[in-house]
């Protein structure tokens, strides 16, 4: 990627402003409470900083992660994430989907490789990282003997978005899921859907730049499903909400994502467009490319050296 | 590594929630001391006066408090594993303040809902027949209460830190609150014991709380109080650091 320009954050006093920094909340340009103190006008390049394309909001490099002396989880990944762009990343169980998300996150610290999420390292500042993004986890992660209201307040002091701010965003948002009728129940007494709805708004709320998915659609019925995409779809639009999401309903990732990342044993096999990954394979759905791409047999939490090898032969017969 | 207070604030106000709507919780707390004062109080209280050591109940009074201030402030540390189960811990992991401050505020919430239980069986035992020596020495008792609360909480929050999941609670139990409370002279005086019981109950925290208790609410003690102050402050600070070491090394 030589000559490529130098990452950069999202930067409203830039040529181009990010579409983002147009919103205005209460007079203020909405990145004032995105960057929080950690805004440095002009955000220039660091000498450490990675070169990846001008509009990369995630970028990672030659990222690995070893538990033990298990073969790395994550074995030596590069690839960027556009602002403002959905992006799907794909695997089966245990091929390191998980442990990359938590390492973007600020939950694990990588091996080896260099991340930037929003213009900062993860590992050297987390608290700059944290401000920029908004995570749904695979598991529910509400407090189930507060109410709705009060999840979403918590949230938002944790995160420091003023008061005035933080009533009329939890307004907009829970009228967004479709729980402003329930924001005075206790959330233990939600549907599977409810609780997923109310995390998407908490994730949300306090203006981030990223929000994660990871399976977010797990276990919901279709109706739900699709409503929940609808909402993402939205966000992505109207608030330039970059989104990053892991699914294994490959129907949704072709409908959603503008950009796929196929990943199996630590490495990534294939990275396009829905259309592109299946011209790649010869394949007409995306479940039969992840298929062609990633093999059929059934992975346990860790894949075994017969897989890998399998791997390798795919990696290495498609470079003819 | 820095404070943040909006993260100390939040965690505190969540564990001061979560007490004040758990009515059943409150109550049901109450009834172990409740049994501990009829059962020790009213029961072993004649063999006492007979053995010349006078009123038991008054005697046992700062016991059973500290009883219901070392269980309710443990329970509520290890609620860190509930979180981590249920995950709300997550959520507290990826937000932009430092562990040390979620670790703060978890420990002055627990502390918080310790000192009022500890106060609420307080007035049970003054409605059973206890009648503290002195307004002031009720006031002080408050203080050495939270003392002995935040010591517990901080307790809590390591061993919670160190688990992770609730397998190991009956071990805890067994082999760390039961005996903490058993071996501290809550209900027997420690000036009359063989040496090797006297030498545990100097190495259990909660030895010093109830000393101080007594001291101020009964007028008498085996330590002094500024001892007990001492060794109580001195083992707070050694927990909230053994605490944000573990709980800042966490993995989720």
């Amino acid at each position: 990627m030589a000559g490529a320009p130098p990452l950069m954050s999202c930067d409203p006093t830039a040529f181009l402003p990010c579409p983002r920094a147009l919103g205005l909340y209460n007079g203020r340009d909405a990145s004032f409470y995105r960057y929080g103190l950690s805004y440095r006008p002009g955000n220039r390049p660091l000498p450490g900083d990675i070169l990846a394309p001008m509009d990369a909001i995630i970028a990672v490099e030659h990222l690995t992660k070893r538990f033990g002396n298990n073969p790395p989880a994550v074995d030596d990944l590069t690839f960027a994430v556009a602002t403002g762009s959905i992006f799907a990343f794909l695997g089966p169980n245990g091929a390191g989907k998980s442990t990359t998300i938590k390492m973007l996150t600020t939950l694990l610290r990588p091996t080896a490789g260099r991340v930037r999420v929003a213009g900062h390292d993860p590992a050297a500042d987390p608290d700059a990282v944290r401000r920029a993004f908004g995570i749904v986890f695979q598991d529910p992660s509400l407090d189930d003997d507060l109410t709705a209201l009060e999840n979403l307040e918590f949230h938002g002091i944790l995160y420091r978005v003023p008061k005035i701010v933080r009533r009329r965003r939890i307004q907009e948002l829970l009228a967004l899921v479709e729980l402003a009728d329930r924001k005075d129940s206790f959330v233990r007494d939600f549907s599977g859907g409810m609780k997923r709805r109310l995390e998407i708004a908490r994730g949300l709320l306090h203006h981030p730049q990223i929000i994660f998915l990871d399976e977010p659609t797990l276990g919901l019925d279709p109706q739900t499903r699709n409503h929940l995409w609808g909402y993402v779809k939205n966000l992505n639009r109207d608030e330039g909400v970059t989104v990053f999401f892991t699914t294994h309903y490959m129907e949704e990732a072709d409908n959603i994502a503008q950009r796929i990342a196929v990943i199996d044993h630590g490495r990534i096999v294939a990275e396009g467009s829905g259309q592109e990954l299946k011209d790649k394979t010869g394949t007409r759905s995306l479940e039969a490319a992840f298929l062609a791409l990633t093999g059929n047999t059934i992975r346990e939490e860790a894949g075994g050296a017969k897989d890998r090898m399998r791997q390798a032969r795919r990696m290495w017969s498609g470079r003819h | 590594m820095s404070m943040d207070l909006n993260g100390v604030y939040v965690m505190w106000l969540r564990e001061v929630k979560r007490f004040i709507r758990s009515k059943s919780r409150i109550i049901g707390s109450l009834g172990q001391p409740l049994l501990f004062l009829i059962a020790l109080g009213y029961g072993l209280g004649p063999v006492f006066r007979k053995a010349g050591q006078g009123n038991y109940l008054a005697f046992i009074a700062p016991g059973i408090i500290g009883m219901s201030i070392i269980f309710t402030s443990i329970f509520n540390g290890m609620q860190v594993i509930w979180d981590r189960q249920f995950g709300f811990l997550k959520e507290t992991m990826v937000a932009p303040v430092s562990r040390l401050s979620i670790l703060f505020g978890r420990t002055l919430g627990g502390a918080t809902v310790a000192t009022t239980q500890g106060t609420l069986v307080l007035v049970l035992t003054i409605v059973a027949g206890f009648r503290p020596v002195s307004l002031v020495g009720v006031a002080l008792g408050l203080l050495i209460m939270l003392l002995m609360a935040l010591l517990f909480s901080a307790l809590g929050m390591v061993i919670a830190s160190l688990l992770r999941d609730m397998q190991g609670f009956q071990l805890i139990m067994n082999f760390l609150v039961m005996p903490l409370f058993f071996l501290s002279g809550a209900l027997f005086p420690l000036d009359h014991v063989p040496e090797g019981l006297l030498l545990v109950a100097r190495f259990d925290p909660l030895s010093y709380g109830v000393d101080a208790l007594r001291v101020l609410l009964l007028g008498h003690g085996v330590f002094g109080l500024a001892p007990d102050v001492a060794a109580l402050s001195g083992t707070i600070i050694v927990f909230l650091a053994l605490g944000s070491y573990f709980f800042t090394r966490m993995e989720v």
